[in-house]
């Protein structure tokens, strides 16, 4: 069991809110390995956005523990899971969130800037980052110069260019139409196929679909934990291989 | 993350915010451009003053000691100086003979006499005399002739040296040297006209008088008078020692019992320079004082700029925080971006200030913009900047990554 790259046990959050307490998460178990393609399905309001919040090291937990890389997150301070997040997650947004003056290359040399790389290895990652994107050709473009699937190109080379070990997607086509939309997941398929893990979080079955595996959330706990049919066709392809 | 690093970055950074911004960011360093002009300006006013000031004292001599029963800016009546005992010449050749410390020492009297030459008339022009040392101890340079010697000063001889005011009025362009002037009803021969010395204190002119040997002046206009006796110290820091020497020599001149205080006075171009500091050090105060108060607006301008400029980054914030900057970073990003708003002001504020403080060495008084004022109007603006920004940059800082994320 020691290839779990996220191992929650028994995850709590709570949210006091003037006179009322709001039990967004109410113990959550969940492992996740190295590798896997999984998706995390709620309706708003279930805690997903909660989850993927202390899964993404922006958030900490009330009560639980939390082991990213066996190193135990739930215990960190904020300057803690700054590196942490810097150094193990790729977020990649619904509304892309680069920054609005800086252009493409710029963006996505970002988290390299607070690694502490210098110049030279930083401009080589991230124009390698945007090759692997493709859009080796819009680096020095500014965000509004942009379409939006490009734009998510750009947010998913600054989420790879650091190596994470994990790809955190909150709705990551919900600001696209549907033929961009299948694009980005496309893309995402290949980085997962590449190793990558990468954890989805969304409310649309369609795009749950791509994942291998399901976590449906609702009030605060998991309803259900499936692999789905791709899921299951790789598993077996696996052992088949084997 | 490296800090050499972090702070090149955000320098980079910063620079972006201000450009992006170019309208906002001109008027916000306004405050601190007015601040640091006024500031400057007025620090380069007080210099011209006080430079002026030393300019117009400088006849007195900062290594010149001036033994007088007189003391300048005393507090006691005028007419207890006035009943001390006269200085006389026995005192003066006593001191001459004995002092150590000097590198020159001449006795002076001074009384106001007309002066005439052919149909030129000058009325009431400072008559001074003196012996062949007066040169040496207050450092005359000659414009033309020469200062009599020793022998004509011992001598008594009828000769006079003249100021350029008295050389103007009398001679024009003709050659004054040789010719033959009445002070009162004496004639003297002028052997030499001393440069132009300005004035003390912008009020006595030092060019409106004339000097003659101190026999004939008191053969002349009389001796029942109180010398000043000038001594130029040797080496102008052992100033002090020097006086010591002087009260001591004259005390025993003059006789003055153990216990008792001195009946001279020792004079020296410092008390000018003390009555003049404690004069105007307080208006120096007050105006410098005034002067930062706009200064501290327009650093109050900053921080209320810096406050909405935070707020409108809200989700910069958060982009950044979820990508790994930390809160250091964070708190950096905005200091720095604060710092470098009013160093930017600082800058024009000194582009503005040292062209004016040109105009005004130009045009109303001598002077010049010292380096330490450039300098500190740059530190100054960092100060402010650091002061300005850092409760907006603080509260970037912690903000919380999840929350700014989703601000819209």
């Amino acid at each position: 069991m020691e290839n779990n790259l996220i191992d929650l046990k028994g995850i709590e959050k709570v949210y006091i809110m003037g006179t009322e307490v709001l039990y967004a998460l109410k113990g959550v178990d969940l492992k996740i390995n190295k590798n896997e393609y999984i998706a995390i399905m709620g309706p708003s309001g279930s805690g997903k956005s909660t989850l993927m919040n202390i899964i993404g090291c922006l958030d900490t937990p009330t009560s639980g523990e939390y082991f990213l890389n066996g190193k135990n997150v739930s215990e960190m301070d904020d300057d803690e899971l700054a590196e942490i997040r810097n150094l193990e997650i790729g977020f990649v947004f619904q509304t892309f969130n680069l920054l609005a003056r800086s252009n493409a290359l710029h963006n996505v040399e970002l988290p390299l800037i607070y690694k502490g790389l210098p110049k030279a290895e930083r401009i080589e990652k991230a124009e390698e980052a945007l090759y692997n994107v493709g859009l080796e050709d819009r680096m020095t473009h500014k965000p509004n110069e942009l379409s939006g699937g490009q734009r998510q190109r750009v947010a998913i080379a600054r989420a790879l260019v650091n190596d994470p070990s994990i790809i955190l997607a909150d709705e990551p086509t919900g600001n696209l139409d549907t033929k961009t939309g299948q694009e980005i997941m496309q893309l995402l398929e290949e980085l997962n196929q590449k190793g990558n893990t990468i954890i989805i979080v969304t409310h649309e079955e369609e795009i749950a679909m791509h994942a291998h595996r399901v976590v449906k959330i609702r009030d605060g706990k998991i309803e259900s934990d499936v692999k789905s049919e791709k899921g299951r066709a790789m598993s077996e392809r696996k052992e088949i291989l084997i | 993350m490296n800090i050499f690093n972090e702070i090149k970055e955000n320098f980079i950074i910063s620079y972006k915010a201000i450009t992006a911004n170019k309208l906002r960011s001109f008027l916000a360093t306004l405050g601190i451009v007015i601040g640091i002009t006024s500031v400057t300006l007025m620090q380069t006013v007080i210099e011209g003053i006080n430079r002026a000031f030393e300019k117009s004292i400088s006849a007195v001599g900062a290594d010149v000691l001036y033994v007088q029963k007189f003391e300048w800016f005393g507090k006691e009546d005028w007419s207890f100086y006035r009943n001390r005992k006269d200085i006389t010449m026995n005192q003066y050749d006593y001191l001459e003979r004995n002092i150590q410390t000097a590198a020159s020492v001449c006795p002076s009297a001074g009384t106001n006499k007309t002066l005439k030459y052919r149909d030129f008339v000058l009325e009431n022009v400072f008559v001074l005399g003196t012996t062949a040392a007066y040169q040496e101890t207050f450092a005359a340079n000659m414009e033309e002739g020469r200062f009599f010697t020793q022998k004509e000063s011992d001598g008594g001889y009828p000769v006079c040296i003249i100021g350029m005011d008295i050389r103007k009025a009398f001679f024009e362009n003709a050659d004054p040297i040789g010719k033959t002037i009445k002070i009162g009803t004496y004639s003297f021969r002028i052997i030499g006209v001393v440069e132009k010395q300005g004035s003390l204190l912008g009020l006595v002119s030092l060019d409106n008088r004339v000097i003659v040997p101190i026999d004939r002046f008191f053969n002349l206009f009389g001796n029942k008078r109180s010398l000043s006796i000038n001594i130029k110290a040797a080496d102008i820091n052992d100033l002090g020692e020097t006086k010591e020497e002087v009260i001591s020599i004259m005390r025993k001149a003059r006789k003055v019992e153990f216990g008792e205080r001195d009946d001279f006075g020792v004079n020296q171009q410092e008390a000018f320079k003390s009555t003049y500091e404690s004069l105007t050090s307080l208006i120096k105060i007050i105006g410098s004082l005034i002067t930062s108060l706009s200064l501290i607006v327009g650093s109050v301008g900053i921080a209320n700029i810096m406050f909405v400029s935070v707020k409108e980054r809200t989700k910069e914030i958060g982009i950044r925080k979820a990508i790994g900057a930390k809160k250091r970073t964070i708190l950096l990003q905005f200091l720095i971006e604060s710092v470098s708003i009013c160093l930017l002001g600082g800058l024009i504020g000194l582009m503005i200030s040292v062209p004016i403080s040109l105009i005004i060495n130009a045009f109303v008084l001598p002077t010049a913009m010292p380096l330490w004022v450039i300098i500190l109007g740059l530190i100054v603006s960092v100060i402010f900047g650091v002061l300005a920004g850092f409760f907006p940059a603080y509260n970037a800082a912690k903000m919380n990554a999840v929350d700014s994320l989703r601000y819209e």
